[in-house]
């Protein structure tokens, strides 16, 4: 039944027609961009090592062998061991979940708080728009890095509050990409026309606002997830984020730092970790924007 | 700009003159008030932080041996009692009369201790941002003119290294290399330890008091320390401004005048720095003023790194000794000059380029 005609079909019979050639239509062109398979690639080994992460990494991500400590890359241990004695490549895989779960949650707290004041300033227009955007562009024309340290340091060092910080300082540009999308079409007559049937506020925008707003979002945050990885892990290098033991990558660059002249392979071999990961979601980010949102195609 | 204006458009703009200026003084006191009203908004961020921090501040006077007399007493004494707009109300008076209070750490004025560690952040940003215009505005110009070629992918590969490299990473990676192994840089810190201080200071800017001071042993020793560093930070803001740079350019490229300056033959070198540069350097102040904003606010992880006294260094020693004042004084000078250069580059952008004025 799922045919290369029936996803193409012009005119789709169901909603789960015309949804499944879309997401279609999307991947086809997804797959023709090679740097967005790449960074696709990335994050797909990103999502593998950090579910099993258990099972791939080849040594205890907290327990070493002080015997064994400050190791060069060798064959047992392909990064090296670190002041503890540590596999640094079972750290670097554990850490994994770490990043993993700070972007998560940045993404799910963030991206919908910019979702829905962008949406209903921009439904609302007016006194509410003003009062909110101005709100926005006080938060957006504020140094982010400086503002997540300063909130971290009221809240104390810790994942959750960098978490927090974090999520604090990245709504805004979701909130002005919500708003712009929301004003092409607040008065076109889709809109009217559920008004007309008596639609509440809050329906139209749950149902018919935000999901438009949805792509242009989604792409934004994919672009994001790179500064806020760079964010975290700066947290944790400053110390703020991830507590030891803890193999978050920024952490460990951190203890490496005392190392750096004679064994360098301690700090830097997370390092490779955070630029990987984060090249691949600039990457997707980029293959993802000129697919979705096509009035801003990079020339390229 | 002023090459498409033809005679007609002059005398018309003449005649404009008298409302354009009143609509102009309109326009810039708007944004003066969105500028004070973003201040504002800083200053209330930091207020509302220095609340939620759980050290008690009465504690930290009266000791936590205090009868419970004294205690409410010095809670009084400090205002604590008073409404919480009212405490803002003269938290801002302090601010702006230069009061940020006491370090716990240094015991002295915040603000005299930010006055003398932020011109080391100064001269090394200002380093920066120089080697970020001088190399990332003719690498995104090339890129637009080679569009397509390895040229441009090596270009567009340096532009997203800038995105997913993290700074403090990167300046310990290059220290290993090329103070470490290769010997070719000062290491950490301003100048050689036995030439500190041999300098008499006058402006705060390293480079610029041995200069004056002609002592060439430390100018030398000043610039090989913050050769690495200011090449790192001038990196991530060469990445940005290359990028920008190439699509500022290829907008241009794009348009018809090109199509018929070439038509015409002119030559390629001529069409891509006289037809299609100019008109995007208005555009690329913006840019800059942005970038340089965002290295000062990039210095933090580099200062860190390479124990660079300044204004990051400062912020993040105090944030490790929960020295909250100078958290906070910190976080509102780095924030006051991010918005300061923000909002100053937009209105120069405004000022400069007339079809933003509409």
């Amino acid at each position: 039944m799922i045919s290369r005609a029936w996803l193409m079909d012009e005119d789709p019979a169901t909603r789960a027609q015309a949804r499944a050639g879309q997401a279609w239509r999307l991947a086809r062109d997804l797959s023709r961009n090679p740097l967005a398979m790449v960074g696709l690639a990335i994050i797909v080994a990103l999502l593998v090592v950090a579910a099993f992460a258990p099972w791939l990494a080849p040594y205890s991500p907290v327990e070493g062998m002080l015997t064994n400590r400050l190791q060069p890359p060798s064959a047992a241990h392909w990064m090296g061991t670190d002041e503890l004695g540590r596999d640094i490549l079972s750290r670097v895989i554990h850490g994994a979940r770490i990043t993993l779960y700070i972007v998560m949650l940045v993404a799910v707290i963030s991206a919908p708080l910019g979702l829905v004041i962008g949406a209903v300033s921009g439904y609302f227009g007016g006194w509410v728009d003003r009062v909110m955007m101005g709100l926005t562009d006080i938060f957006l024309s504020m140094p982010r890095l400086i503002l997540a340290l300063a909130f971290v340091a009221a809240l104390g060092p810790g994942i959750e509050n960098a978490v927090i910080a974090i999520a604090i300082t990245a709504w805004p540009v979701y909130a002005r990409i919500a708003r712009a999308e929301t004003l092409t079409f607040r008065r076109s007559d889709f809109i009217v026309a559920v008004q007309m049937q008596g639609a509440s506020h809050a329906r139209v925008i749950a149902l018919h606002v935000l999901p438009l707003c949805m792509s242009s979002t989604i792409v934004r945050v994919t672009l994001d997830m790179a500064g806020i990885i760079l964010t975290a892990a700066g947290l944790g290098f400053l110390g703020l984020g991830a507590q030891p033991p803890l193999p978050e990558w920024g952490a460990m660059i951190s203890k490496g730092r005392a190392f750096i002249l004679d064994q360098w392979w301690v700090a830097t071999m997370p390092g490779f970790a955070i630029v990987i990961v984060s090249l691949g979601f600039c990457l997707f980010g980029d293959g993802l924007r000129d697919v979705l949102d096509p009035r801003q195609r990079s020339k390229s | 700009m002023t090459q498409t204006l033809t005679p007609g458009d002059q005398t018309a703009a003449l005649r404009d003159a008298g409302p354009r200026l009143a609509r102009g003084l309109l326009a810039a006191g708007g944004v003066l008030l969105t500028v004070a009203l973003t201040f504002l908004g800083l200053l209330a961020i930091t207020f509302v932080i220095g609340r939620v921090v759980p050290i008690d501040p009465v504690l930290a006077v009266v000791g936590d041996r205090a009868s419970r007399e004294t205690y409410d007493a010095v809670r009084l004494a400090m205002g604590l009692d008073d409404p919480l707009l009212v405490q803002f109300a003269r938290y801002v008076g302090a601010v702006v009369q230069g009061d940020l209070g006491q370090s716990v750490a240094t015991g002295r004025a915040v603000a005299s201790d930010l006055a003398r560690v932020f011109p080391a952040t100064l001269e090394m940003a200002t380093i920066g941002i120089l080697i970020g215009v001088v190399v990332g505005v003719p690498m995104g110009v090339l890129a637009a003119a080679r569009q397509g070629t390895w040229v441009d992918q090596v270009i567009r590969v340096v532009g997203l290294a800038g995105y997913a490299i993290p700074a403090f990473w990167l300046g310990l990676v290059g220290l290993v290399l090329f103070y470490a192994k290769l010997r070719w840089v000062g290491g950490p810190g301003r100048i050689d330890l036995f030439l500190d201080g041999m300098v008499p200071v006058r402006t705060g800017l390293l480079l610029v008091d041995s200069l004056i001071a002609g002592n060439w042993a430390a100018l030398r020793s000043a610039a090989s320390h913050i050769v690495l560093p200011a090449t790192i930070l001038g990196f991530f803001s060469l990445a940005y401004i290359a990028r920008m740079t190439r699509s500022f350019m290829l907008e241009q490229l794009g348009q018809e005048y090109i199509t018929t300056a070439r038509v015409k033959g002119v030559p390629e070198r001529v069409v891509i720095w006289r037809h299609a540069f100019r008109p995007i350097r208005v555009q690329l102040v913006t840019v800059i003023g942005l970038s340089y904003a965002g290295l000062l606010e990039g210095s933090v992880m580099i200062e860190t790194v390479f124990s660079w006294p300044g204004i990051g260094n400062y912020l993040t020693t105090a944030l490790l000794n929960a020295d909250m004042n100078a958290v906070l004084g910190a976080t509102l000078v780095i924030g006051a000059v991010f918005i300061g250069i923000n909002k100053g580059s937009d209105l120069l952008y405004r000022l400069l380029d007339p079809r933003a004025r509409t």
